[in-house]
């Protein structure tokens, strides 16, 4: 594969095209520091002492020996966190409750979940450390604990907490529970809607916690300065996101606090919330020394956000021609310890690719003791797919109607409503179906014994929020841009090609660096797929702002009104035939006036929503359950691919951690609510041996929402999976699968109840 | 990690005296898999890691005709590079190429695996089908035992207080005979045994009939289990799907499971009949001079 | 505490000695005392191969080695991978079919594909699937990682010079 040959009819010179990534050969050879790497004069080593329960009252800890060890040079509990309010901060994608964050970081009153961190020890050595928190006394008031969104609604189950109290649709009752919020969407008229329909299928579905499962553990390293500024290294989605909340946490301004985000292995939506941060923070100012914390893997599965088990129920009725009547959803997400699972992106995702005449959401959001529930990559949206994916295609089967067809003729277009409201701008749903009726995969049928084949479509909002990028124009042409999206996957370069598109220069030209909080404008996270969307957007305003600024010197240097002179084509065109290249202009320029710096920022309104669709071969072994994937194809609206290699890496990886979700992956709870398999060797996520080639479709619907049509990619690939799946393992065997995973052992209870 | 020292002995002697002399606390160490991680979680506690991989006689792996002997600290990697065992214990290397990755399998050792004692190892159930002989050294001199009685439940065996594998003898192989192992897994590498079968069968000189038969099931219960009932179902009968299958329900019926994270009770019984026809059908066809 | 030890080894072909306690992993020791801190930690028991290199020619995950084991051993890393700033095939393929995106993974998966090609220097698919599994991937699904060490197999046999 060449890396610069452009997609043909590419009407851009630099987008569409596959440059080698600008941080690609620092991360070849081992350079590329991460925020593990980081070692600091004097450093102490910090470790987490967690709580063996899944639920139990603290009614004392005495950390008076662990102080005593030699090597041992402080510990930190939530006292040493001045008192939270009872408070909402936003943090760009998402909100979060002080003290629920607070009590999340340490331990306050309670312990919510098996994991939950309740102290915290710096040493000279992580093994010192280690054996000073076996020294930590905590007196635990076991409780029972509560695992299930159903079981916790129930009104005689164990309550997590004592000032969490259901907002009943909107308002806020006063009755305790583990239910922190029941809303719903409305539209149309269900009963008429049920009654006008031919055919009804009503079915539950049972999804199991999954966790993101980023191979690089979480770590946080901070040095609280005798100057009062607090400067934190760590691995983040964002660093603004994670300096607020060390801000909060501490009490502290924004402005005492720097954090400098190191190269970041992987988030999904894991490493929004800080886990280490704050603590290493604390642990600084007791020592006036830096102190780094590294979760070990165990941890990471327990001890930070996982996305939510659910509970979901929906009922679909479609009329003889195969239009949908009417559909209704009971959804109960698992928030985890504290309020706050992604149900509202879920309840409004759960029909989101069909026009729904009459529908009804009620989404719960439910508190167990289980970790805090976090995003992972399109937060919610997964598992509501899972539900109406699989209930479409019994509807078709029961119809007698290619569920491709069905699709097509209810899938949503410019103008659709969505259940919750909205209307549709221009997406593309519909150009995702036909991209894989269109593929090789869906033209050639599958023959043999035990196969079968599945389709399922799915549905992500995508996000906009705000970014910024400044760029200095070096001497000889080059120009270095900072931007403040930590980089994942190689979004510094998707970055830096609009600039150069905007330009009109190569992307070699560009030297992109990733901020810190100190030096680039604030930008939210990376997530909700909007990194090439919004920062990409700002990086276009900043390149827009040099060519107003060339364009002047231009206009100086050839003594010339400026409005006669353009930046056209990667250079500046004066009368007379006049024409600099950008980088003979600044030549021309650098000796004399003032250095040339742009600067962009951007809080772009419309993301524009992704569609994405994928077909699936699998073969079942009827004696064992076991799965195997045959092949699999994924097509998806990606607005414009601004780097394609990138684009078809993201449906790749999104495309197989939804296999995973959907196969194997669960935190399996003993009755204790302790996790049996917090190792990645019986979590389970899917080895290169699992799988066959994933192939991406790219399609692209240019987004009228911005300059360069980009919509975000990275969180869609993931919502089709599960179905897809269930979906092809009815078509091979003929079981239902209505539990996620669909691990072996499902799968074979199912085919031997069958068999009965 | 807890805090431990570190020996490396070069005679057998040697490391039976350090064992010896730390009675409990000190742990022989070949491939580490197991057991780095199980001090990293405190699973064990030893005072003393005693590698024992500079002992010349942990690391033969040598063929005669009366046999192969392979020193408790081979790792798995050699067995399967090497042809002769391959050719001739296949269940064995079957078992070595699946244990971990690649890169577990550069360390781990057939002994490792063993001593571990885990119900799920994968080399057990060869180890038993192919009649494998422990040897065993210690501060009583050497003993030899049959593998089929070495482990004793979870985590546990029949290793005295100083003593240690040194080697595992396993007899030539009769003609017509063929050998496999097999587990089923969810994923397809890098997993635990949700079942594992052992299997070696031995063919009259027309291929046609069972002569001699072991059958040995891992993960179903609380230590590898030797299937007798499922081999007699079918010494002195021809190989046909029926007999293959009688096995199978025989070996299904030995099988105690539990329901955990790798599996069900229903799910185990199951497949365990499953995979012993499996497994059998695949060591007929090895004895038949198929791969 | 156990008395530390002086281990003397080769890593990457120069001569290094360190101090260790034994019960320091060879991935602690690369990382916290000889700062290399190329090769990652993802699991610390064994699950995830982020933490490969070379023990003596072969592959192993470093996380599940003892430093005071590499005494007289030779221990290859990521850092001694490109020669003299010169990237090898592996890297190259890599970079060029995209196959890395946080890249946590990616010196564990070079380190591992470069031991693959030496045993086997034109792998299937299924080959090269096999050989990898013991190495995790989150972000990419895998596709463009096979691609690219298919990519650097090809190369690397058509060009008699290329060293494994
Ligand atoms: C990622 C990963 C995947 C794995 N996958 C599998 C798998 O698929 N199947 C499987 O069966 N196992 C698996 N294991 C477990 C492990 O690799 C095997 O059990 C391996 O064979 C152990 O061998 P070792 O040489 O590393 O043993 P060590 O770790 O050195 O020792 C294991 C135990 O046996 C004792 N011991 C070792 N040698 C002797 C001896 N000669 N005499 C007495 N006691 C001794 C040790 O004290 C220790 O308690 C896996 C491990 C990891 C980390
Ligand atoms: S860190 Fe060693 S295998 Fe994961
Ligand atoms: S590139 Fe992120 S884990 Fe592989």
């Amino acid at each position: 594969m060449s890396t610069t040959e452009a997609t043909p009819g590419n009407k851009y010179t630099v987008i569409g095209t596959r440059p080698i990534r600008h941080d690609g050969v620092d991360k070849v050879t081992g350079r590329a520091k991460y925020g593990g790497d980081i070692r600091l004069t004097g450093m102490l080593y910090g470790v987490m002492l967690r709580s063996p329960h899944a639920h139990a009252n603290i009614k004392s800890i005495d950390y008076s020996a662990a102080l005593k060890l030699p090597g041992v040079h402080a510990v930190a509990v939530c006292d040493d966190f001045p008192d939270a309010e009872n408070k909402i901060a936003e943090l760009g994608e998402g909100a979060v409750n002080l003290q629920h964050l607070r009590h999340n970081t340490l331990a306050g009153p309670k312990v919510l979940y098996r994991g939950h961190a309740v102290a915290a020890v710096a040493a000279d050595t992580i093994n010192i450390a280690e054996e000073a928190c076996k020294l930590i006394k905590v007196d635990y008031e076991v409780l029972k604990p509560v695992l299930t969104a159903p079981e916790a609604m129930k009104p005689d189950a164990p309550l997590l907490h004592s000032n969490v109290f259901t907002n009943s649709l909107g308002e806020e009752t006063k009755t305790l529970s583990n239910v922190a919020k029941h809303f719903r969407f409305e539209t149309g008229d269900l009963a008429a809607g049920f009654k006008a329909a031919k055919v009804i299928v009503e079915r539950e579905f049972n999804t199991a916690t999954v966790h993101q499962g980023y191979i690089e553990p979480h770590n946080g390293t901070a040095m609280w300065n005798s100057d009062g500024n607090v400067t934190v290294w760590c691995s983040t989605q964002g660093s603004f996101t994670a300096r607020q909340q060390v801000a909060e946490l501490c009490h502290i301004p924004v402005g005492k606090v720097k954090v400098i985000p190191m190269e970041i292995g992987g988030g999904f939506g894991g490493k929004v919330s800080v886990y280490l941060e704050p603590v290493a923070a604390i642990l600084s100012r007791k020592t006036g020394r830096p102190v780094k914390i590294i979760m070990n893997r165990a941890d990471c599965f327990e001890g930070t956000g996982p996305t939510p088990g659910s509970y979901i129920r929906v009922k679909m009725g479609a009329d003889a021609n195969g239009k949908i009547t009417a559909a209704e959803a009971y959804m109960a997400y698992e928030a985890g310890a504290y309020p706050g699972s992604p149900i509202g992106a879920g309840a409004m995702c759960v029909f989101a690719c069909y026009d729904i005449p009459n529908g009804k959401v009620d989404g719960f959001d439910v508190c167990v003791n289980k970790p805090r529930t976090n995003a992972y990559r399109a937060p919610g949206a997964t598992n509501a797919a899972m539900a109406t994916e699989t209930v479409i295609d019994e509807i078709c089967e029961k119809l007698k109607i290619c569920p491709m067809e069905f699709r097509l003729k209810n899938g949503v277009k410019e103008g659709s409503r969505r259940v919750d409201g909205p209307v549709y701008p221009r997406i593309g749903m519909i150009e995702s179906l036909e991209a894989i009726q269109n593929s090789d995969h869906w033209k050639t049928p599958l023959t043999g014994k035990n196969r079968g084949r599945g389709i399922a479509s799915g549905f992500w909002f995508n996000c906009g929020l705000k970014s910024a990028a400044t760029a200095t124009v070096n001497f000889d042409g080059s120009v270095a841009l900072v931007e403040g999206s930590t980089d994942i996957g190689g979004s510094r370069t998707g970055i830096a090609m609009q600039f150069a598109e905007t330009l009109g220069i190569s992307v070699d030209q560009i030297i992109p660096t990733v901020g810190d909080t100190d030096s680039v404008g604030y930008t939210d996270v990376t997530g909700g797929s909007r990194v090439t969307f919004a920062t990409g957007w700002a990086a276009y305003e900043a390149a827009r702002d040099i060519a107003r600024q060339m364009t002047q010197r231009a206009a100086d240097l050839w003594e010339v009104p400026a409005d006669q002179v353009k930046y056209e084509n990667g250079g500046v065109s004066g009368p007379d035939g006049k024409r600099l290249s950008f980088k003979d202009l600044v030549l021309a320029i650098s000796k004399h006036g003032e250095p040339i710096v742009g600067r962009g920022s951007a809080d772009p309104q419309c993301p524009g929503g992704a569609f994405a669709t994928h077909c699936v071969d699998v073969e079942v072994d009827p004696d064992t359950g076991k799965v195997t994937i045959l092949r699999y194809t994924a097509s998806q609206d990606v607005g414009t691919a601004i780097h394609p290699a990138y684009v078809e890496g993201q449906i790749q990886g999104g495309a197989v951690q939804g296999i995973g979700w959907g196969l194997n992956e669960e935190y399996f709870y003993d009755q204790s609510g302790v996790m049996r398999n917090s190792t990645f060797l019986d979590y389970r996520m899917p080895t290169c041996l699992d799988l066959p080639m994933i192939e991406a479709i790219i399609v692209e619907v240019p987004n009228p929402g911005h300059p360069y049509g980009v919509r975000g990619v990275g969180e869609v690939p993931i919502v089709p999976p599960p179905a897809a799946l269930a979906n092809a393992i009815y078509n091979a065997i003929g079981v239902r699968m209505t539990q996620l995973p669909m691990s072996p052992p499902r799968v074979l209870h199912e085919i031997l109840a069958k068999a009965k | 990690m807890r805090d431990f020292d570190y020996a490396a002995p070069t005679t057998v002697a040697e490391a039976v005296q350090l064992l010896q002399s730390h009675k409990g606390a000190a742990r022989p160490m070949a491939g580490g898999t197991d057991l780095i991680d199980q001090v990293r979680v405190g699973r064990l506690t030893p005072d003393l890691v005693v590698d024992i991989k500079k002992i010349p006689e942990l690391t033969v792996l040598e063929w005669s005709a009366n046999g192969l002997r392979i020193g408790a600290a081979v790792p798995c990697y050699r067995l399967y590079h090497d042809p002769k065992v391959t050719a001739a214990y296949t269940a064995l290397t079957d078992s070595a190429a699946i244990i971990g990755g690649i890169q577990i399998q550069s360390r781990a050792s057939i002994g490792g695996n063993l001593c571990n004692s885990g119900p799920a190892a994968d080399s057990t159930p060869s180890l038993i089908a192919l009649g494998a002989i422990v040897v065993i050294a210690g501060p009583q001199g050497t003993r030899e035992v049959s593998v089929d009685t070495f482990c004793t439940g979870p985590g546990k065996n029949i290793l005295e207080p100083g003593e240690f594998v040194v080697e595992l003898k396993l007899p030539a192989r009769a003609a017509k005979s063929g050998s496999a192992y097999q587990r089923f897994i969810p994923r397809n590498e890098m997993d635990i045994a949700v079942v594992g079968v052992g299997v070696s069968v031995t063919l009259d000189a027309a291929g046609q009939n069972f002569v001699a038969a072991k059958i040995a099931l891992g993960a179903v219960a609380a230590k590898p289990l030797v299937a007798e009932a499922a081999a007699k179902a079918l010494i002195g009968q021809p190989v046909s799907e029926a007999t293959i299958q009688k096995a199978g329900e025989a070996a299904r019926a030995i099988a105690t499971p539990i329901d955990d994270m790798r599996g069900t009770i229903e799910f185990r019984k199951h497949v365990t009949g499953i995979l012993t026809a499996r497994v059998i059908q695949q060591a007929v066809e090895r004895a038949r001079g198929g791969k | 505490m156990a008395k530390k030890r002086i281990v003397s080894t080769t890593i990457n072909g120069t001569q290094r000695d360190f101090l260790c306690e034994p019960r320091q992993t060879l991935l602690e020791v690369l990382r916290d005392t000889l700062d290399m801190t190329g090769t990652k930690e993802g699991c610390s028991n064994g699950n995830c191969g982020a933490c490969t290199v070379q023990l003596n020619g072969r592959p192993v995950v470093s996380c599940l080695v003892l430093a005071v084991e590499v005494d007289g051993a030779t221990v290859e890393t990521i850092e001694g991978v490109a020669c003299n700033g010169t990237l090898h095939p592996l890297q190259d393929a890599f970079l060029n079919n995209a196959a890395l995106q946080c890249g946590i993974c990616t010196p564990g998966f070079i380190m591992q594909s470069k031991s693959l090609l030496a045993e086997n220097p034109n792998p299937s698919e299924h080959d090269i699937r096999f050989y990898l599994a013991g190495n995790l991937c989150r972000c990419t699904g895998y596709d463009k990682i096979v691609r690219a060490v298919q990519d650097a197999a090809g190369k690397m046999s058509s060009c008699c010079e290329a060293k494994v």
